[in-house]
């Protein structure tokens, strides 16, 4: 398989003192990978999930070599120039090499046409029904992950920043109010575990602060990637609660307040997770 | 018998409704028929029953990797009356609001429970009175 080398500029390193002061993990080469990453995992506070990975996950994640989600990557990758649909086009017909490059970091974004947020799929879908004439794909799909994964690769090490303003606000705000709602047979709120129960143990897991900037994610409990909106559905099932469908305005909306949550953290996609 | 029975259960209710906060820190019995420790032992342990290790150690050696988000249950047979284990078994929220603890015994108030789910408690009532019993014989910290 082919693995491009081409990274994008590394993030700006925290301080030495502050690598040095890192526990070392592992020896060697991989330390020394794994603290070049350490410095990039947490912004002011805000912490990618990686940080709550065992060692052995870190480092699955961060070998492009072995991490499981650069197939999906690579396919995405072909299927950039593979022509597909009525109109004979390929996304690369339209967009230029490297175009893509900061993209994925600042979705959902609010579209004017639509009146109403777009995540990244949608967009996709939307590229391939209105100007290509080919069907759209589920949000699971296997080609859809393929290309969302290598959109998101593209904005690698990029923080994420979305805009909550203006005719994105009252979206925002019921992504907010969704966050911080009980729900479900076990009466819990996302805030109970992600905000005051990070790092803490859930039996087994270890709780993480629930950011999105490593979507799409392997995860070896599904050996299978997933989408941010699969991964919402998986929490609000564990609590015992109706998830909403992938795509609806209530997940659209939850996504947008969860990415402005975690703004600032590096894209990491793809991820890998417990 | 029977419908003794449920009138128990009816009272206990009506207190922890009418209660709220300090007031229903202590619950009476949901069943007449005793709770069973042995058999709460197992209820504690179901994991398709939010397993109360999620969260806590209990004393049980076969379960060396419990959560650590609510404290050690070792010894609580100890700190509280049955009535008080029993009041936070049916419904933490009475005794602390915000509490992470999920509510064993209510179907009141819940948002969007599974359809699967909805209308129906965590543990029966004898189970809740199980669990209370193996809590009560928890007396080592
Ligand atoms: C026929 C030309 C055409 C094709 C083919 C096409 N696009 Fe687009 N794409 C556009 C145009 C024009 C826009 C900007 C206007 C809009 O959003 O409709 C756009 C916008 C986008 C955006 C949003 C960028 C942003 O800044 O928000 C993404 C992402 C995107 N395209 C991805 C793709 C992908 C992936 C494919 C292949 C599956 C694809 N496009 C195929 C023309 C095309
Ligand atoms: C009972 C605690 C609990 C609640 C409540 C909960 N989650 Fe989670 N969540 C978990 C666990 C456990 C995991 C897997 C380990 C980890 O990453 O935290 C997880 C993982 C995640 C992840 C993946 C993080 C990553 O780095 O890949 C996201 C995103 C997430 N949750 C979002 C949510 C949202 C949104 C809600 C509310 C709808 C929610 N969670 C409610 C326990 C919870
Ligand atoms: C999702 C996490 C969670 C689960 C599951 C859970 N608890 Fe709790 N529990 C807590 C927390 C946190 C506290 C601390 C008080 C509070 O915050 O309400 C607590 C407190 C308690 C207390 C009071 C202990 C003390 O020393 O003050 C008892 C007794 C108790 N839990 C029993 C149980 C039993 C029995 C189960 C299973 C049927 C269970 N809990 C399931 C989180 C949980």
């Amino acid at each position: 398989m082919r693995r491009t080398s081409r990274r994008p500029d590394a993030p700006p390193r925290a301080a030495l003192a502050r690598l040095l002061a890192v526990p070392a993990l592992l020896t060697g080469l991989a330390a020394a990978v794994a603290v070049a990453a350490e410095a990039s995992h947490e912004v002011e506070g805000r912490r990618s999930g990686w940080l709550y990975n065992s060692p052995e996950t870190q480092a699955l994640q961060d070998d492009e070599f072995i991490n499981p989600g650069m197939f999906a990557v690579e396919r995405g990758r072909t299927l950039w120039s593979t022509p597909e649909g009525s109109a004979g086009k390929s996304c690369a017909s339209c967009h230029e090499e490297g175009s893509m490059r900061g993209v994925a970091a600042r979705y959902p974004v609010y579209d004017e046409k639509r009146g109403g947020l777009v995540d990244l799929t949608t967009r996709v879908n939307l590229m391939r029904t209105e100007l290509m004439g080919a069907p759209a794909l589920g949000y699971e799909a296997a080609d859809m992950l393929a290309m969302t994964a290598y959109l998101g690769r593209e904005s690698l090490g990029m923080p994420m920043q979305v805009a909550v303003d203006g005719p994105a606000r009252p979206f925002f705000e019921e992504g907010r109010a969704f966050y911080f709602a009980r729900r479900g047979q076990l009466n819990l709120s996302c805030a109970q575990c992600h905000d005051d129960l990070a790092g803490r143990k859930l039996r087994g897991d270890t709780i993480s602060q629930g950011q999105i900037n490593g979507f799409p994610i392997y995860r070896l409990l599904w050996r299978a990637m997933g989408s941010r909106h699969r991964m919402f559905e998986w929490c609000n099932t564990s609590l015992r609660a109706e998830p909403y469908p992938a795509g609806s305005r209530e997940y659209l909306s939850l996504e947008l307040y969860v990415a402005w949550r975690g703004r600032g953290l590096p894209i990491e996609t793809p991820a890998v997770r417990r | 018998m029977r419908r003794g029975r449920a009138a128990v259960a009816g009272l206990a209710l009506a207190a922890l409704a009418a209660g709220g906060g300090a007031g229903a820190a202590e619950l009476a019995p949901l069943t007449a028929q005793p709770g069973d420790p042995a058999r709460g032992r197992d209820v504690v342990r179901d994991l398709t029953k939010a397993t109360c290790l999620i969260c806590h150690a209990l004393p049980i050696p076969e379960e060396p990797n419990p959560g650590n988000i609510g404290p050690n249950l070792a010894g609580v047979g100890a700190r509280f009356s049955a009535g008080e284990l029993r009041a936070r078994v049916v419904d933490a929220t009475t005794i602390n609001p915000n509490t992470v603890m999920p509510p064993y015994f209510r179907t009141e108030g819940l948002n969007r429970v599974l359809a699967r789910w909805r209308g129906q408690t965590i543990y029966s009532a004898q189970e809740v009175e199980d669990v209370v019993a193996y809590l009560g014989t928890l007396r080592q910290p």
